[in-house]
């Protein structure tokens, strides 16, 4: 059972990373700083592992794993928030630009 | 809790997954770019969401607060960040994602509520593996950005012999708690991970940092994707994927972009070949130096003016005098372009964004393979802040920057070269171009120098 499950996640990863690397070559090299940013919010989705280890185990709700999950939960939030955030920071500086020329070509 | 069908979950899991992969799609162009970081909130917002919804005995309480203050961190960071320093907040970031990666895996160890077959406790081994060396390392790295730590490369003895020993080590500790199941091995296991990390990237200089941080993130992405095999989450797996291939592919380029082979980077040691170089050319050379006012006239007479900026302007934050001064000379018909080098600033893509920030119009910025057969045509260019991306000597074979690609500045009618000092740039070579009969230099802060210029045209 366990085996099979691996195999299909082998089988995902190494497609996705297919899926990764077409999708990445396309990205334009103006845009390679808010690129980074956005996969650091993106890998930020590890908060998933976090939130289900944040659990109570036999009723406790104070526990190693629960304590290392929160903080782990904390973590991957600044990630996600600031990752996001900055990446609009910074596309919104590409943008502004772009209004203006539109303007002046009126 | 309400009972997870777990057909909903994976599809919800699966929605996340591919909105993340248009979220990088949209990168292709800045008019797209937006939508792609919104399709990249949702599926993140829906990732969250699911999991409460399907997660077993979660603390909500916990979960919450540590949220609103993750949150609160972030949004604060993100706002307050100057642009200059985006390569810092960037490898501090990549530090969370291996600590929390490495602290998941923890906690999965520690949980009395789970059993781990065999192939999971790989997985976990592999996971908190990559997770820790990722977070000591981007810390180096950060520490090396911002100027806590020496950006030079620091070498010490039996360097790789020691790298090797901490690798055996793991393995051995790895191997310990596979076949015993032992927690107390999977903690020393990552603290010699940690270990590692740091005495990996420590051999490593300043020159070099746009490469590990682009190959840090690769890194982040793999611990996630690390995490999502322990889990047997697919948008775990696939999102981290994503990220690690895309961090290679950026790793790659730079790579590319400075000559440099991947494994010669990881191993270490840019600055210790080229001093020796550099000690060679022992002639007194004399180079001609100019004012600001002379830079006026040349630039103001020309038809067309290629700038070629380096970090040095983004240290002295000339960026939007220099964007003023563009301006000046396009209203008194000066055709005039950005020629952007990819190693231009301290990550990829950093000269673009700090350009962006003052409004230098995205049409005016062109990529180095665009811009290389304009500049014999070109009458006036400008070098601001760059050194090595200008030098000629990546041209002559045997000096130590040879196949760098370069911006052929050389080939233009006149260069004005706008630098500190006669300091050598990160590779401690000297530079020819500065001594070219057609080369006029002009000494001081890339601010004032600009402003002064600005005032005499």
């Amino acid at each position: 059972m366990n085996e099979l499950l691996t195999m299909q996640n082998i089988t995902i990863f190494v497609l996705a990373i297919f899926v990764g690397y077409h999708v990445v070559w396309n990205v334009t090299p103006a845009l390679h700083t808010p690129l980074m940013s956005v996969t650091n919010a993106i890998s930020g989705i590890v908060i998933v592992g976090a939130m289900l280890q944040t659990v109570t185990i036999d009723t406790e709700a104070f526990n190693i794993t629960s304590i290392l999950g929160a903080i782990a939960v904390f973590l991957t939030s600044i990630n996600i928030f600031g990752g996001f955030m900055v990446t609009r920071r910074m596309l919104e500086m590409f943008k502004k630009k772009e209004n203006k020329l539109m303007e002046s070509k009126k | 809790m309400i009972a997870a069908n777990a057909n909903f979950t994976s599809a919800a899991y699966l929605i996340s997954a591919v909105l993340f992969i248009f979220s990088l799609k949209g990168l292709a162009s800045p008019t797209s770019a937006s939508l792609g970081n919104t399709l990249g909130m949702a599926g993140m917002a829906l990732a969250v969401i699911t999991t409460l919804f399907v997660g077993h005995h979660l603390i909500y309480s916990l979960i919450g607060i540590a949220i609103v203050l993750g949150a609160a961190v972030g949004i604060f960071a993100a706002k307050r960040v100057q642009m200059t320093k985006m390569p810092e907040l960037v490898a501090l970031m990549h530090s969370f994602v291996g600590l929390s990666a490495t602290l998941i895996a923890i906690a999965s160890v520690y949980n009395a509520a789970e059993t781990h077959a065999a192939v999971q406790r790989i997985e976990l081994f592999i996971g908190a593996f990559i997770g820790a060396i990722t977070f000591s390392a981007s810390i180096i790295a950060f520490g090396k950005l911002s100027g806590k730590f020496s950006a030079k490369p620091i070498h010490f003895n039996n360097q790789h012999p020691l790298n090797l020993m901490l690798a055996l080590l793991i393995l051995g500790f790895g191997i310990f708690y596979y076949s015993q199941s032992s927690q107390l091995a999977f903690l020393v296991m990552c603290g010699l991970a940690l270990v590692l990390g740091i005495t990996l990237i420590l051999p490593i200089g300043g020159a070099d940092m746009p490469v590990v941080v682009s190959m840090l993130n690769s890194y982040s992405g793999w611990a996630a994707a690390g995490i999502g095999f322990t889990m047997n989450n697919s948008v775990l797996i696939i999102a981290g994927a994503c990220v690690g291939s895309s961090g290679a592919i950026l790793s790659y380029i730079m790579c590319k972009a400075m000559n440099r082979s991947i494994i010669a980077v990881m191993l270490g040691g840019f600055g210790s070949k080229s001093i020796v170089a550099d000690a060679s050319d022992g002639v007194q050379k004399s180079v001609k130096s100019g004012s600001a006012e002379d830079v006026a006239f040349l630039m103001s007479n020309a038809d067309t003016v290629i700038i070629v900026p380096g970090y040095g302007l983004a240290v002295s934050r000339a960026q939007h005098a220099l964007q003023e001064l563009t301006s000046k000379l396009i209203s008194k018909g000066v055709h005039v372009k950005y020629a952007i080098h990819p190693v231009a600033g301290r990550m990829p893509g950093h000269m673009n964004v700090l350009l962006a920030e003052a409004d230098v119009p995205y049409e005016q910025v062109v990529e180095m393979e665009d811009v290389n057969n304009e500049f014999g045509q070109t009458d006036v260019v400008f070098v601001i802040g760059a050194n090595d991306v200008v030098n000629p000597a990546a041209k002559k074979p045997g000096t130590p920057i040879y196949g760098m690609p370069i911006l052929e500045a050389y080939k233009a009618k006149t260069i004005i070269v706008n630098k500190r000092s006669m300091a050598s740039g990160y590779a401690g070579l000297d530079n020819e171009l500065f001594y070219l009969e057609k080369t006029m230099m002009v000494f001081g802060d890339a601010k004032k120098i600009v402003e002064d210029i600005l005032k005499a045209i």
